[in-house]
């Protein structure tokens, strides 16, 4: 005997498809709820009925199950910002004349006029060369070997280029021992993130080595490590959401620091130069937001079976995904054009295509995720009021495994930012993960010329569920 | 020739992101070339001086002022423009009025705004119908599978599934439900009793619940089960759900099914559940074999209105011409043939079962029964329940072709279906010559339905159409009608 109580109750209904159906519900009072069902983007076969397999009772059971363990992993995560140390220490694989990048992996020819701002000044910073055009001419006779961040623990924002005498922010996952590694953001304007590349870029970066990273490490690792768990859930009370937005979270971070950077032993000059470089930019806990995500993400990889996203970047030109059950397989596609406002003097003309490896940020539920914590940074989304920011969160909860328990948002009645993007939900609902992003000028060295929202491809999530079939099967 | 204008308000704070979208909402009005309002930090006063929107004012500003720069086509127009900007400045926030959360994009988004929902209803087209329905059922939901073009091998799949979780999947192709009172996609208004159907298709199971209602009776629930449920190939995996769903509800205390005759296999199957289910139960197969039905072990009718007539109590016959009056009206005497014009495919087909009763073959002699319904003519065209114009060109034909003696038509009322189904046949009518073929029609509904059963039938009659008051009843008269110039 069936215990369902459709007939014992009478429908509540779930509506998908013809709206005069639901509409002659609604006429009568009784229960209905709309869906607004979208088929999904691909007519490929192939990716479909790869969805269906994975889709289909004999594997959800399976997938289900490998994905709360995903999830789990990524709820559980306990991430301690913990030292600042040069790169050569840090990563055993970073090579002499090897640069890390921003994104999937991408060669010289194919990477964009930031990206290769960027990589001349970070040669003349290492002092493989001593001018930029020099610089310029040795990345394309193929001397310097040029690797994803991603590859060696690493996180990087915009172009991310990461070599062996910058300074890396440390974070350390206490649930499962492992550690990332990120730079340090340096600031707004004429930087090397947006492709700058001249001497006051390349000094500052000398100066972050020289002055800050020692100090901030000192500080770190005297404070015992600072719970980044805890910063992040007080920030989304306070209307930060960890990708556009992340001026309380860097108040916050700097009012834990402020006693033990004092007794770290800098002259008050040098200590009063590196508390305003900290305090004067908005967006310094950004960097310590991506090296957090990485740090949670990584132990997600191992996890197999499972259809969760375990990163999301891009380097100017591509955008890729790794997803937990097809281990380090990239599935990439090109980036899309960011869609938002842009600074006096610039527009869309004007813009780079998407770049960074700030997407951890979504990846771990915040940024574009969080939106619903950040109704200003709504008024990105077109004509988007801030009460529409909300939305975004509902929808990415629909891509995803869970919520996060500790990350709420009090506007959503404290319900939890969305945790694990299943590339199933992704591909069957012809709905993509949304991100805010900044937008740098397409000219190396500019600068950020606005902000805006931009969407995964679809097309790397349709990859991933043909290849996550075919790892399943084998 | 632009001028550039600035303006500054002291100790004045909005976040960078609300003035960005003011300075984009400025930049839009007419007149303006360009609208900047930034907080007077160094670097936004490095960025408006590049873009040359800076005046002295705005040189002199700080950190703590709010700086409104405008460049428009001249100086009046940027005073205006200054205005204006100072305006929606001050302007009031939007309230956070109504509730602006857009709907769920999944059926699992839409679980979690309403925990409670039971059903989901999924009318997609069917290339992703079976995928949807398998996320629904996933979900622990019952499904109504409105689309059509789903495999036999996805409707066996998601019915094993269904069955596994003991979850009911009414369809594919199921157009018609009623459950506890509540009737879904294209149903009619009803009275509420104590009869369960269980029907194959839709326009079946709307005509056995009309006459049921007509005679005083009522459904407890009309499950559907989907045109292929009772073949072999599929094995009756929601008629088995549907009827153990019927056998434990308290409110029903007949079973009706009514469907086009089973695979052989399933046949026996279905009739050993129906006569073991512990309540009375009988059958509609229309067509059925006279042999086959005498020997099943429930009552097993050949037509829907004969299934009817078992429970109201009144015999075949009657039930068959209940309501035609004895007709003066004859065809012209050249006219021989029957055309019925249907947008119900079971109506059609029980159209078919009564002419051949009646010695009306279609196929023979030019006789024809047309489901407008059907696949082939509504590809990319609506369905004639939805628009009843598709069927106007056919019958206009119908009704200029000299040896055509009578068109037989239904006309299906209820939700979903057009908002006045008799019109387009009125209008055909009134557009024909005065010979013409005899036009037979019956309507399928009730007055409860929003159509008003009453109103399309006078308005027929008053057109010159003949009403009958069954489905099959018109199909006998029609053929009765056409023979008359052959009767010995």
């Amino acid at each position: 005997m069936s215990t369902d109580r459709l007939l014992s109750d009478g429908p509540r209904t779930v509506n998908v498809g013809l709206d005069l159906f639901a509409n002659d519900l609604e006429a009568d009072g009784h229960p209905v709820i709309r869906v607004d069902w979208r088929p999904p983007q691909t007519r490929d076969r192939a990716v479909l009925s790869a969805l269906a397999r994975l889709e289909s009772p004999d594997h959800a059971g399976r997938m289900t199950a490998a994905n709360d363990t995903a999830a789990a992993r990524m709820i559980g995560a306990q991430p301690f910002l913990v030292d600042v140390v040069p790169a050569h220490e840090a990563l055993p694989g970073l090579d002499d004349r090897m640069i890390l990048h921003a994104g999937p992996p991408v060669a010289w020819d194919a990477m964009c006029g930031p990206m290769r701002g960027a990589v001349a000044g970070a040669i003349v910073f290492e002092g493989w060369a001593d001018t930029l055009d020099r610089a310029t001419a040795l990345a394309a006779s193929g001397a310097i070997r040029f690797e994803p961040n991603h590859h060696h623990d690493t996180v990087g924002p915009m172009t991310g280029l990461t070599t062996r005498h910058m300074p890396l922010l440390v974070v350390e996952n206490r649930a499962h021992g492992n550690r990332a590694y990120c730079t340090i953001n340096e600031g707004l304007g004429k930087v090397m993130r947006f492709g700058g590349n001249d001497a006051s870029v390349v000094s500052r970066l000398h100066w972050l080595a020289r002055e800050l990273a020692p100090l901030l490490g000192t500080a770190l690792r005297a404070s015992g490590g600072i719970d980044l768990g805890n910063i992040i859930a007080r920030g989304l009370a306070m209307g930060d959401e960890m990708h556009q937005r992340n001026v309380a979270c860097t108040s916050l971070l700097l009012r834990e620091l402020a006693p033990a950077l004092a007794r770290a032993g800098a002259e008050p000059d040098a200590l009063a130069e590196c508390l305003a470089f900290m305090a004067g930019n908005d967006q310094f806990f950004l960097n310590v937001a991506m090296v957090m995500g990485k740090a949670i993400m990584d132990p997600v990889r191992g996890v197999t079976g499972s259809s969760v996203v375990t990163a999301m970047c891009r380097n100017g030109t591509d955008f890729g995904i790794r997803v937990a059950g097809t281990g380090d397989r990239w599935f990439t596609a090109p980036v899309e054009m960011p869609r938002g406002l842009y600074f006096p003097g610039f527009t869309e003309a004007d813009a780079n295509p998407d770049m960074g490896d700030s997407t951890i940020v979504e990846t771990v539920g915040l940024g574009g995720f969080a939106m619903a914590a950040s109704p200003a940074v709504a008024g990105f989304v077109g004509a988007g009021r801030a009460s529409e920011a909300l939305d975004f969160t509902r929808r990415m909860w629909e891509l995803t495994v869970t919520r996060n328990p500790q990350w709420t948002i009090p506007a959503l009645d404290f319900a939890g930012v969305p945790t694990g993007i299943d590339i199933c939900r992704v591909v069957a609902s012809g709905m993509t993960p949304t991100i805010n992003t900044g937008i740098a000028h397409r000219e190396p060295g500019v600068g950020q010329v606005g902000a805006g929202v931009v969407n995964a491809p679809m097309a790397c999530f349709e990859q991933a569920v043909v290849a996550l079939d075919a790892e399943l099967a084998r | 020739m632009s001028a550039v204008a600035n303006r500054v308000r002291s100790g004045f704070y909005l976040d960078s992101v609300a003035l960005m979208r003011l300075s984009a909402a400025l930049g839009a009005e007419a007149g303006i070339d360009e609208a900047v309002l930034m907080i007077g930090t160094e670097t936004n006063r490095d960025l408006m001086r590049d873009a040359g929107l800076l005046t002295g004012i705005g040189e002199a500003a700080g950190p703590a002022d709010l700086i409104i720069a405008v460049r428009a086509v001249d100086e009046i127009a940027a005073e205006q423009a200054l205005e204006l900007a100072t305006t929606k400045l001050v302007a009031g926030r939007d309230v956070l009025g109504a509730d602006t959360a857009a709907r769920p994009r999944t059926i699992a988004g839409a679980i979690e705004v309403s925990p409670d929902a039971n059903l989901a209803l999924i009318s997609v087209p069917g290339e992703f119908a079976a995928a949807e329905a398998q996320r629904a059922l996933a979900a622990g939901l019952n499904v109504m599978l409105f689309s059509d073009n789903v495999s036999v091998d996805d409707e066996v799949r998601l019915k094993r599934d269904a069955a596994a979780r003991g979850l009911l999947l009414m369809g594919p192709d199921c157009g018609t439900a009623w459950l506890a009172g509540t009737p879904l996609a294209f149903a009619n208004r009803v009275r509420r009793g104590n009869i369960g159907l269980i029907a194959a298709s839709g326009t079946g199971a709307q005509e056995v619940a009309v006459l049921l209602d007509r005679a005083g009776l009522g459904i407890s629930h009309g499950l559907g089960v989907g045109g292929r449920d009772l073949s072999d190939a599929v094995g009756a995996l929601s008629t088995r759900e549907a009827l153990q769903r019927l056998v434990d509800d308290p409110g029903t205390e007949h079973i009706l099914l009514i469907s086009k005759p089973p695979g052989s296999a399933t046949a026996r199957q279905v009739f050993e559940w129906l006569a073991n289910c512990g309540k009375p139960a009988s059958a509609c197969l229309l067509g059925v074999d006279a042999a086959l039905a005498a020997e099943a072990p429930i009552p097993v009718a050949d037509t829907l209105s004969g299934a009817v007539a078992a429970l109201t109590g009144t015999s075949q016959d009657e039930a068959d011409t209940t309501g035609i009056a004895a007709s003066d009206a004859q065809p012209g005497t050249r006219r021989t043939q029957v055309c019925g014009l249907y947008t119900g495919g079971t109506l059609a087909a029980e159209a078919v079962v009564v002419l051949a009763r009646a010695g009306v073959a279609v196929g023979d002699d030019g006789h024809s029964v047309t489901d407008l319904g059907d696949d082939r003519f509504t590809r990319g065209r609506p369905h004639p329940m939805i628009e009843p114009d598709v069927r106007a060109a056919p019958l206009a034909a119908a009704l200029a072709d000299p040896d055509i003696a009578v068109v037989l038509l239904d006309v299906v009322l209820g939700l979903g279906a057009h908002a006045d189904p008799a019109m387009t046949v009125i209008e055909c009518m009134q557009a024909a010559g005065e010979d013409r073929p005899l036009v037979v029609a019956h309507v399928c509904g009730t007055d409860a339905d929003p159509q008003n059963r009453s109103l399309q039938v006078a308005a027929l009659e008053a057109a010159g159409v003949i009403v009958a008051s069954t489905n099959a009843a018109g199909a006998t008269l029609a053929a009765r009608l056409a023979r008359q110039d052959r009767a010995p």
